[in-house]
């Protein structure tokens, strides 16, 4: 509901809008790690003489948090709320409603299960007809995860180790092995192994499944040393009763003897170029070796490997990486899932001491999140200054973080932003409203017609994606303007025409129209005959389609 | 981009009269100027379409088992159970390509094709780029750059010049997202293309929208704001044209999808030969399932191998009929080709080090098998060819200057096809 007085608030808390940012974090439990952050990153532009820009003004770093955490763009009434208080740690308050009030707990969750259900099984996991992925089980197993604040390693763990079965409501349901599920049948497990070593150490293997890689430490014989943790793996159909209709899968260890046949020993076999065959066991990838036996209860491999996985740096400093990505569109290494030493960090004294502390705080991701959203880097504006201009990563230069880097909203994140800005989609109940958005997101992805199950977005700034802006039924939903809809609250609000021009535009860009725009505005009002809502209907409809709102910035 | 100053609040005034029209006169109006339409134009305009290039690609997703198609060893340790047929060239292939088999005299197979790239992401973008994947730039497709260079001669066309059917293909790189593919599905239909709404008020949507834009454009001086203008452009263009048409592959005579094969890359084969009708510069098609890491011969057997030939013989006999074929360029490759051995699964898995692609059309010559591999097919024996020379060839017959060079955002020169040397036996 938009009332009056919100609207008045809304417009008054835009004269503190540009207090500064920077200096919240300092009164925090999280000072220590941002002053580090703070110290290391500004290093950086000493080195290479360059000067951050400006602090973004508190609606603009409004509407970039609420995108990062929680999935979506602040409603009129959040940001409003946001932009009139006028307490000098308010950026840091809003992280810490943003990650612990209860009114957000189930939008995290969801976002989080949403961002890592794509690491894990890509956009189309789950959604082919032989899929042995249940999506469903995979994003339950990640919600009720993110919406108990899971420590990181506990979830690397379960996901590594899981046993159980992929849907929700079977007996023995464990959503978390849907992540390796349709990944341990084929080809002995080579879809495992890369996966997890990319995911979660940060190690590109896939190469050296055939051969020494060139410029990577990996060997041949590491990836099938690594392969071996997962030869007990099996993922088992079941059927609807009495049909050969597959109803669930479940990921299940069973004794192995290798394929010498020997279960106490129990080796495999992998060819080198020349033909000739060496012999591999499970050994991780510092070396640590486990038992060779092949029985489950003398060694679980599974159980092992996350073991190791967990005790490893590379866990560490591979979330830290993927974490800084997140918020600030660029890892320290590019791509952010390759730390192997043929690919030097930006900043790798930052990336190892985020590592560090991670797991001095006990992995818990929301201490992760404050300290870089809190951060310097995270606080500066869009805008490009000439004294930072040659800090511009899409030229092949190594990131810098003197400016926030433009880069546009997921489809999810759009999705969720419409939903929340203005109800579209969000009729029914919460399965039906599901669906709708998994077919909704289902019209951008790709697939590469590979057994890795590889996959591209069209919801990239590509036409179809610009088609489904213009025309699409979800964008007909949020432009409606009959009663109850988002502007036909704002067209029965009882304020100026001006009001209501503002609330278009902080609801969709978290700023006021310039006098450019205000002009535009009452050239549409004639050319609309005097109909507002037509007008504010042609004026958020543009919005909608603008850079500005698909990019955050 | 669109006339921004005086705005077309009432009037059109502020745009030029070719604009206008373009995009507001109805289809209804665009198909009464077509029927008053002399014939001399009409005939000049078949004409220049005639020798208007165009290329096509068939991409094979996963990595096709060349070993087995194009290049088979019988008697040889590494041969699997398929026999070698004749063709109307001057070479054999495999007994499941009958017909394409007929078609052979038309196109060329690059047997001596050695690369280095056997990971699917890997080998995809350096196959579709003529680079090694590098983090700190990102490469044009061949798709972007051939549909960046032939765009110059048909200023016209209102379907983005580069148009990737069942797949996601490769991105435009630096070129900028007004050079990426086009993603559409082999029907043919294009969701959201509809807007209903009065043209005269989406252009006044889209001169605020502008407004808005350039804003932004100008406050943060990126350039990812701004290439977001352009595919706005592209996107109104295709929105009011006529030209659309070309995607109804649903009115093509039934025997004429029935000659491609009803499945998706046969329908999708023959939508690529109405967009080369419709001027568009770049097609590229996708086949996938060719990652036959066990039970091989069967799936190529059954499915995969007679989709390809009946779909690859019909586009290539129904470019030639139309008198298409010697201005189209077909290349059929993938991001590899598959390990001479078989492996203990009966599957083969990835291999770079000597396969084949095939190419034709565009005044390419026809007819040939080009280069050798050793009797296992473990090696090439003649000189090797790379992805930048399959391109560089492609290129010469599309009268595309090797010459030409690029800069790359960092400033980077980069030549065309990566300076690959055309192989000389295709050139007519």
């Amino acid at each position: 509901m938009i009332r009056p007085v919100l609207l008045l608030v809304l417009l008054s808390g835009l004269s503190t809008v540009f207090v500064s940012g920077a200096a919240h974090a300092q009164s925090s439990s999280a000072a220590e790690q941002v002053a580090t952050i703070n110290k290391l990153i500004e290093q950086n532009w000493a080195d290479y003489e360059i000067r951050p820009s400006g602090v973004v003004d508190d609606a603009k770093w409004c509407r970039r948090v609420y995108l990062d955490i929680i999935g979506r763009i602040p409603t009129l009434e959040e940001l409003a709320e946001f932009t009139s208080t006028r307490d000098r740690n308010k950026r840091q308050q809003l992280v810490q409603t943003l990650l612990y009030d209860d009114r957000y707990t189930e939008e995290y969750a969801r976002h989080w299960a949403t961002v890592w259900s794509n690491i894990l099984i890509g956009r189309s996991g789950g959604t082919d007809r032989r899929s042995l992925t249940s999506r469903d089980g995979m994003q339950k197993y990640l919600r009720d995860s993110f919406a108990m604040n899971k420590p990181y390693n506990e979830m690397v763990y379960e996901l590594v180790a899981a046993e159980g079965a992929t849907k929700p409501g079977t007996e023995n349901f464990n959503g978390a092995v849907n992540f390796l599920v349709d990944k341990v049948n084929d080809e002995n497990a080579v879809l495992a192994t890369s996966s997890v070593s990319r995911i979660f150490l940060g190690q590109q293997v896939q190469c050296t499944q055939c051969h020494n890689h060139p410029f990577n430490q990996w060997k041949q014989q590491k990836f099938w040393e690594f392969n071996a943790f997962f030869r007990q793996t099996r993922a088992l159909r079941r059927f609807v009763d009495g049909t050969r209709d597959i109803d669930h899968a479940e990921l299940v260890n069973e004794d192995t003897a290798g394929e010498g046949g020997d279960p106490e020993d129990a080796m495999i076999f992998y060819e080198l170029r020349n033909g000739l065959t060496k012999v591999a066991y499970p050994v991780f990838v510092d070396g640590q070796e486990i038992g060779r036996s092949g029985f489950v209860s003398d060694s679980n491999r599974r159980e092992e490997l996350a073991r190791l996985i967990t005790g490893s740096e590379f866990m560490d400093k591979m979330y830290a990486n993927r974490m800084w990505a997140h918020f600030l569109g660029y890892g320290f290494t590019k791509p952010v899932d390759d730390l192997g030493p043929h690919n030097p960090a930006s900043h790798p004294e930052l990336l190892e001491y985020l590592g560090q502390q991670i797991r001095q705080h006990s992995y818990d991701p929301k201490t992760l999140i404050e300290w870089i959203t809190l951060s310097k880097p995270y606080q500066l504006s869009a805008q490009i200054t000439t004294a930072n201009e040659i800090d511009d990563p899409t030229l092949g230069e190594m990131p810098k973080f003197s400016h926030f880097y433009l880069r546009q909203m997921q489809a999810e994140q759009l999705y969720q932003s419409l939903v929340a800005a203005t109800g579209a989609g969000a009729a029914g109940s919460y399965e039906k409203q599901e669906q709708e958005r998994r077919k909704w997101l289902s019209q951008f992805v790709v697939a590469f017609g590979t057994d890795e199950g590889d996959e591209a977005t069209t919801f990239n700034g590509s036409i179809p994606q610009a088609l489904m802006m213009f025309n699409g039924d979800l964008i007909k939903q949020a432009t409606a303007t009959d009663k109850g809809s988002f502007l036909g609250e704002i067209v029965d609000d009882d304020t100026r025409l001006r009001a209501k021009l503002d609330a278009v535009f902080m609801a969709g860009v978290a700023r006021r129209p310039t006098r450019m725009e205000q002009t535009m505005a009452t050239k549409l009002l004639a050319a609309r005959g005097g109909d507002e809502a037509a007008m504010l209907q042609d004026i958020w409809w543009a919005l909608l389609n603008s850079n500005e709102f698909i990019m955050q910035h | 981009m669109f006339n921004r100053n005086p705005l077309p609040w009432a009037t059109p005034t502020g745009m030029s009269r070719r604009h206008f029209v373009k995009h507001l006169a109805g289809a209804s109006a665009m198909a009464g100027t077509a029927a008053m339409m002399g014939q001399s134009i009409r005939v000049q305009a078949e004409e220049m379409r005639k020798n208007q290039k165009s290329a096509i690609l068939l991409w094979m997703g996963g990595g096709p088992s060349t070993i087995d198609i194009w290049d088979l060893k019988p008697g040889a340790a590494t041969s699997g159970p398929f026999r070698p047929i004749s063709t109307s060239g001057d070479m054999q292939i495999c007994e499941h390509m009958p017909e394409t088999a007929k078609q052979m005299h038309n196109l060329s197979i690059v047997r001596s094709m050695s690369t280095r790239e056997a990971d699917h992401n890997r080998g995809r973008y350096y196959m579709h780029t003529g680079f090694v994947p590098n983090p700190n730039i990102e490469h044009p497709g061949y798709g972007s750059v051939i549909a960046h260079e032939l765009f110059e001669q048909r200023q016209d066309l209102a379907i983005p010049p580069f148009v990737s059917i069942g797949g996601a293909s490769t991105g435009p790189g630096f070129l900028g997202m007004a050079w990426a593919p086009f993603s559409v599905t082999s029907n043919g239909r294009i969701r959201n293309l509809q807007m209903n709404l009065e043209e005269r008020r989406l252009l006044q949507r889209m001169a605020a929208l502008d407004v808005i834009e350039s804003g932004f454009i100008n406050r943060t001086r990126g350039s990812a704001a701004s290439e977001h203008q352009k595919v706005l452009k592209k996107t109104l263009d295709l929105m009011t044209s006529e030209q659309m048409e070309a995607f109804k592959v649903d009115k093509e005579p039934e025997e004429i999808k029935e000659m491609y094969g009803t499945n998706n890359f046969g329908q999708g084969c023959l939508l690529a030969r109405r967009l080369v009708e419709a001027q568009v510069p770049f097609i590229e098609v996708d086949l996938g399932g060719w990652d036959n890491h066990a039970g091989i011969f069967p799936t190529l057997a059954d499915t995969k191998l007679p989709q390809l030939d009946k779909a690859m013989a019909a586009l290539t006999a129904d470019l030639e009929q139309r008198g298409l074929l010697e201005n189209t360029a077909i290349i059929w490759m993938g991001e590899f080709g598959r390990t001479p051995r078989i492996n203990a699964g009966a599957g083969r898995d990835h291999w770079a080090r000597s396969w084949s692609c095939v190419v034709g059309g565009a005044g390419l010559k026809g007819g040939l098998a080009v280069g050798e591999t050793s009797s296992d097919g473990l090696a090439v024996e003649t000189e090797p060819y790379s992805s930048e020379d399959l391109m560089a060839t492609v290129c010469r017959g599309l009268g595309i200057s090797l010459e030409t060079t690029y800069t790359s955002k960092n400033g980077r020169p980069m030549k065309i096809a990566a300076g690959g040397k055309v192989i000389r036996e295709l050139i007519a």
